[in-house]
């Protein structure tokens, strides 16, 4: 527990510490609220689907937490090169305690990015809706961090430098997030795009907390919980059996 | 006596290349043990498998009684060690580096506190412990790696190259506290330099590996004698050749330079 617990305040440490990397990691939700939201703003409303902010809103915020979550996991990598992985490997603490506490440490950090997101959200005409379902929202959000930190942390342990880096962004990141209904309804998409938008696991993340916070869902409250909690408990397995067999 | 570092035909293969090939060798507990080698030669991958980082392909190793591919925990509990390249988190601070290590070591607050400002003024850093280790010089982090590996009060301490960027007081300094340890308290040294004149001065017995082989094993005195030579260091030579080893650049290397890219340089 005690490992868990130090290796997480670690990663607060180095996140309140590194305002340029608060700030820099900001730049692109908030560049997608601005040219999506305001850009398609006047067609979504003409084509009868209501205010688009508020649509993609939820969406944005996802984005922030999935960004940083798999950056989280990805930091692993830095640790290895930089030297600081082996100190934590040579400790007497199991390899659980130390890849949970990183992926923990790595989840709050993305929620906490979120909430950032989620404020700038709000300045820029975002409204939610007061529904029983709302406080399911900081439950959908820290599971979302979860779950791509686990994802994060998979790579972060297979990886072994950052030659990889452009090919997580334009292969996983990217498509993860394009293809999640962030931006645009879940319902009726071509086939194909409709199957990739239900094998993504941000979907229903996604899903989940539009419906927490303005009533729309496109999969059903219960598909979302139960999507979201199985993947999260698998990929924080799946991470945590990565991390422990990394050898120096 | 009690042996506290046992090998036996230990080996390791990485595919076709063969980094550490059927070595052997035992260190008594409280003994200054000097590891010495060329670049090359497989005096990190042993550590490694010492330490419990890295699996042998095959071989025995006994660490304080216990076995690095088994009983990890026993193993990591027994020893500190410094590695041979930095493993500082850089946006901690000199004290929060030594905290964190002692949390993990399971070193109760209240000791881990009065440990960390002894060791941090032992290796001259006292003012400097609430800087940031990235404001430090290599020598500076250096140190501070040496007071972390002794923090949780380890009866073995491996130290790979520990000396490497250290001038000559903080070498004696450091060195003298290591031999009092060994001294007092009994601790197994387990270290690699390629400073000869170094081994020489401080090890009881050194092993010479060259090409993941070992190629000699005795006292330094004793060395000296078998290759009647007058240095520590002709007796290496004498023993290893005068070729000068490759060692490729790795992934870290790499790295390092596109971070200080990446952190606009200055910083180090």
């Amino acid at each position: 527990m005690r490992a868990i617990y130090i290796l997480c305040v670690r990663q607060l440490k180095r996140y309140i510490r590194s305002p340029a990397r608060i700030i820099g990691s900001l730049g692109q939700p908030i560049l997608f609220l601005i040219a999506l939201g305001f850009g398609l703003r006047a067609m979504f409303a003409r084509a009868g689907q209501g205010n688009y902010i508020n649509f993609l809103s939820p969406g944005i915020v996802s984005m922030a937490i999935l960004f940083n979550a798999v950056f989280s996991g990805i930091e692993i990598i830095w640790d290895r090169q930089f030297g600081f992985l082996k100190e934590t490997l040579v400790a007497p603490v199991s390899r659980l305690e130390i890849v949970l506490g990183r992926m923990l440490g790595g989840a709050i950090v993305a929620f906490v990015q979120g909430l950032v997101v989620f404020v700038i959200c709000l300045i820029a005409g975002f409204r939610f809706v007061t529904s029983p379902y709302l406080p399911l929202a900081i439950f959908f959000m820290f599971m979302i961090a979860l779950l791509f930190a686990g994802i994060g942390t998979v790579f972060g342990s297979v990886l072994q430098d950052m030659q990889g880096f452009p090919l997580i962004i334009n292969f996983l990141i990217m498509p993860l997030f394009f293809f999640s209904g962030a931006i645009f309804a879940a319902n009726g998409l071509p086939r194909v795009l409709g199957i990739l938008l239900r094998l993504n696991p941000l979907s229903y993340g996604v899903d989940g907390l539009r419906g927490a916070l303005i009533n729309q869902f496109a999969f059903g409250l219960t598909t979302d919980l139960a999507v979201v909690t199985i993947l999260t408990a698998f990929l924080l397995a799946i991470g945590s059996y990565f991390f422990s067999k990394i050898q120096l | 006596m009690n042996e506290m570092i046992a090998v036996q035909d230990l080996v390791k293969n990485y595919g076709e290349f063969c980094a550490v090939n059927h070595i052997a060798f035992t260190v008594p507990e409280g003994k200054i043990f000097g590891f010495l080698g060329p670049n090359g030669a497989g005096k990190t991958t042993t550590i490694k498998m010492l330490t419990t980082v890295l699996d042998p392909t095959s071989g025995k190793i006994l660490v304080n009684g216990h076995d690095p591919t088994r009983e990890q925990k026993q193993v990591r509990r027994s020893f500190g060690i410094v590695f041979q390249d930095p493993s500082l988190d850089d946006e901690l601070t000199a004290y929060e580096n030594l905290d964190l290590h002692g949390v993990l070591y399971g070193v109760p607050h209240g000791e881990r506190k009065k440990r960390i400002d002894m060791l941090i003024d032992f290796v001259g850093l006292g003012d400097r412990k609430k800087n940031f280790v990235k404001e430090f010089s290599g020598g500076m982090k250096r140190r501070l790696e040496v007071a972390r590996a002794l923090l949780h009060k380890p009866r073995i301490l491996f130290l790979d190259e520990p000396t490497v960027g250290l001038d000559p007081q903080t070498r004696n300094h450091i060195w003298g506290y290591i031999q009092q340890l060994s001294k007092d308290e009994n601790v197994t040294v387990f270290f690699t330099t390629h400073y000869m004149e170094e081994a020489d001065r401080v090890a009881n017995e050194v092993a010479v590996i060259d090409h993941g082989k070992i190629v000699a094993q005795s006292t330094p005195t004793e060395l000296k004698e078998k290759t009647a030579c007058a240095t520590l260091e002709d007796a290496f030579i004498t023993l290893t050749g005068h070729a000068i080893r490759a060692e490729e650049a790795n992934a870290t290397d790499r790295m390092r330079m596109i971070g200080r890219a990446w952190r606009g340089g200055g910083r180090r």
